[in-house]
């Protein structure tokens, strides 16, 4: 096994709560406590999780948008948890972010043309044959009109702003794309377009992709290896196949028993999992297992014992004293061994 | 978004959905930024292009105001005793008003109205372009600094636009022209030029705080907005993100504040001259006009021009800016 491209170990982030005159901390939110996986080269990561649990933060963290409390980000070798602004600027090039709003993503005031040129302009790189001509053909590359070149942003749909978004990433030739919710602001129709243009992209380019949804069925589609992640921790980490068709943490299993079915009469097969009252606070999380407070059949050792993130299959990881699915402990692992 | 209902063949035509479907025919495509849209916008607006039409007007006649008198006036500061009854001090025949005087004549000694209006513009507009110019400026930076930077920063400039904005301007304005204007020799200036350099400065200087404030709102939002984020992550600078991502969507706000500022400050400079701290006789200005002819209301068109002239100016400067607004909305400007 190759060296990771994105290795993320024990990332926090504690968002001060602060109160009164003097900005006293009084608290904080984990918004992301302890996150740790990998991406490897080509391959794409699926993160999962309901709205609040941190998967933003995470993606923002990892860009360096904002600041981690605590762990570690290394890409490509380089540890830039801490790094400066100023060096870590041309590893940017190899890391780029898809935002989710296309509609605020773009700056009105700027032409298409600007928009997709400014990397070259902020990373002061230069193209054979001019910034101009070097956008043309990412537009044409996304399957935007390359003529499309002076319009501003107000003049396209919401499907044709996420390609602009998207080719604006794609400017500099990045290893590694991070996709923030890439359609969730999109129609239906316009999802899958799109995500079949990042898969494409993907082949073409030879990309690296971190997608971060809270869509399972997109995230289905797209990814190799998933994620799920529930109050800013890990819950589950394991390849598409793995965790779609046998779900070991009973969040995981409650969050598929949402998707719903296209067929009606399908509905029968599957019992839906009803998962009783509101995320906790990331201000004052349970202790130990965070899902002990929804889960049913969370035991005494989940309120004092926090489960960690262990190999249960292969590639299957799961933070959970009592997993589902699992293979009977120990003789499973020396047949796969074998 | 607020299309009206008879929306007839021409109109649609210049709508942006139109122009992308490729009506326009097989000429180049090209792109219009929300400034141009603003101008379609604004051109169908009749009553802010009347007001544009008279703002234009008026800068006109200020600028050749020398011209203008020499065509149809007398010099502004030309005594005209001929023309004054010396019984009653009073323009013969009531007013004055002939075809030689087209607005008649000042009571006591005669000088030319005409002349003195139109005059009076330049020293209106002047001050009050000047002023506005100074606010925007001093504005735009404190507020764009505050929205930006946030923290203590934030604190510290919000806290003087508090005092700025609390600040008995009038009752301060008074006293600090007053004072300063009898420093004529360690200023370097005299006379009409440091007077008016003194109430630019003090209009100016203490107006900023409303701009400031709705600057700061604006910076605020926007630089939550993930173009931001995106210029961040693809590692852009502090100014870069200030100049090029920020700043132009400033532009309709910073805009519309100023035209908007400008007739409140033509009444402020009124009121200062009104008030006798202005600028000094015999140099004509609207308020002083107004000012003088307290002492003559039984002769009613000496109060009446000037008047008519800050109500024009004031008038055509607030539809304008309205219509401004409205074609500038930030709501279809998303």
């Amino acid at each position: 096994m190759t060296e990771p491209l994105l290795s993320v170990q024990g990332l926090e982030k504690h968002f001060p709560v602060t109160k009164g005159l003097l900005q006293r901390q009084v608290g904080a939110v984990k918004a992301v406590d302890g996150v740790s996986f990998d991406v490897r080269k080509g391959e794409t990561l699926g993160l999962v999780g309901e709205s609040g649990c941190g998967k933003t933060t995470t993606g923002r963290l990892i860009t360096r948008l904002i600041e981690p409390t605590g762990g570690k980000v290394i890409f490509e070798g380089h540890d830039i948890t801490h790094m400066s602004q100023g060096k870590i600027r041309p590893l940017r090039r190899d890391m780029q972010m898809i935002f989710q709003d296309p509609y605020s993503s773009l700056n009105p005031r700027h032409t298409v043309g600007a928009i997709v040129g400014a990397p070259f302009k902020i990373q002061g790189v230069h193209t054979e044959q001019g910034v101009k001509k070097a956008v043309q053909d990412i537009l044409a590359l996304v399957g935007l009109n390359p003529e499309h070149y002076n319009r501003y942003p107000h003049e396209f749909s919401g499907g044709q702003r996420q390609r602009i978004g998207i080719a604006r990433t794609l400017a500099l030739k990045p290893k590694l794309i991070i996709a923030d919710e890439p359609v969730s602001a999109l129609d239906v129709s316009i999802q899958a377009q799109v995500v079949n243009l990042l898969e494409d992209l993907q082949n073409e380019l030879d990309l690296t992709y971190l997608v971060i949804a809270h869509d399972l069925s997109v995230v289905r589609h797209i990814s190799d290896r998933v994620a799920v992640m529930y109050l800013g921790k890990i819950v589950e980490l394991a390849d598409r196949k793995g965790l779609y068709e046998s779900p070991m943490h009973p969040y995981t299993n409650a969050l598929l028993s949402a998707v719903p079915i296209p067929d009606p009469k399908g509905k029968a097969g599957r019992e839906r999992i009803r998962l009783q009252g509101d995320v906790p606070s990331p201000l004052n999380p349970p202790p130990a297992c965070r899902f002990h407070t929804r889960c049913w059949k969370a035991q005494e050792i989940c309120k004092t014992e926090e489960p960690p993130l262990l190999q249960l299959a292969p590639g299957h990881q799961v933070a959970c004293h009592f997993p589902e699915n699992a293979p009977a402990l120990a003789e499973p692992e020396v047949a796969a061994q074998t | 978004m607020t299309a009206p209902l008879d929306v007839s063949g021409e109109e649609t035509k210049a709508t942006p959905e139109a122009v992308l479907s490729g009506v326009g025919g097989p000429k180049a495509i090209q792109g219009r930024s929300l400034g141009q849209i603003a101008w379609m916008r604004l051109k169908k607006d009749k009553v802010a292009l009347t007001g544009a039409g008279v703002v234009i007007f008026l800068v006109l006649v200020a600028i050749f105001a020398p011209l203008i008198v020499s065509w149809f006036g007398h010099p502004p500061n030309e005594f005209h005793q001929e023309m004054i009854d010396t019984m009653t001090m009073r323009p013969k025949g009531g007013s004055g008003i002939s075809g030689d005087f087209l607005f008649g004549v000042e009571p006591q000694n005669g000088r030319d109205l005409f002349s003195r209006v139109v005059y009076g513009a330049r020293i209106s507009l002047l001050i009050a372009f000047f002023a506005t110019l100074i606010s925007v400026l001093i504005g735009t930076v404190m507020g764009v600094v505050a929205g930006y930077f946030g923290g203590w920063v934030d604190t510290i400039i919000s806290r003087l636009m508090d005092i700025f904005l609390a600040f008995p301007i009038l009752v301060f304005a008074l006293a600090l022209v007053g004072v300063l204007g009898q420093f004529e020799t360690q200023l370097g200036v005299k006379g009409d030029s440091l007077r008016i350099l003194l109430l630019i400065f003090v209009i100016g200087f203490f107006n900023w705080g409303y701009i400031a404030r709705i600057i700061r709102g604006q910076t605020l939002s926007l630089r939550e907005r993930e173009f931001v984020d995106a210029a961040r992550s693809l590692g852009a600078r502090g100014p870069y993100i200030l100049f090029r991502e920020i700043l132009p969507n400033l532009i309709a706000p910073i805009l519309i504040y100023a035209t908007l500022l400008v007739p409140a400050n033509v009444l402020f400079e009124a009121a200062l001259s009104f008030l006798g701290v202005g600028i000094q006789p015999p140099t004509a200005t609207w308020g002083a006009m107004l000012s003088a002819a307290t002492k003559y209301y039984t002769v009613p068109h000496f109060m009446i021009f000037p008047g008519m002239a800050i109500f024009i100016t004031v008038l055509a400067f607030n539809l304008f800016g309205d219509g401004l607004r409205d074609a500038l909305d930030p709501k279809s400007s998303r």
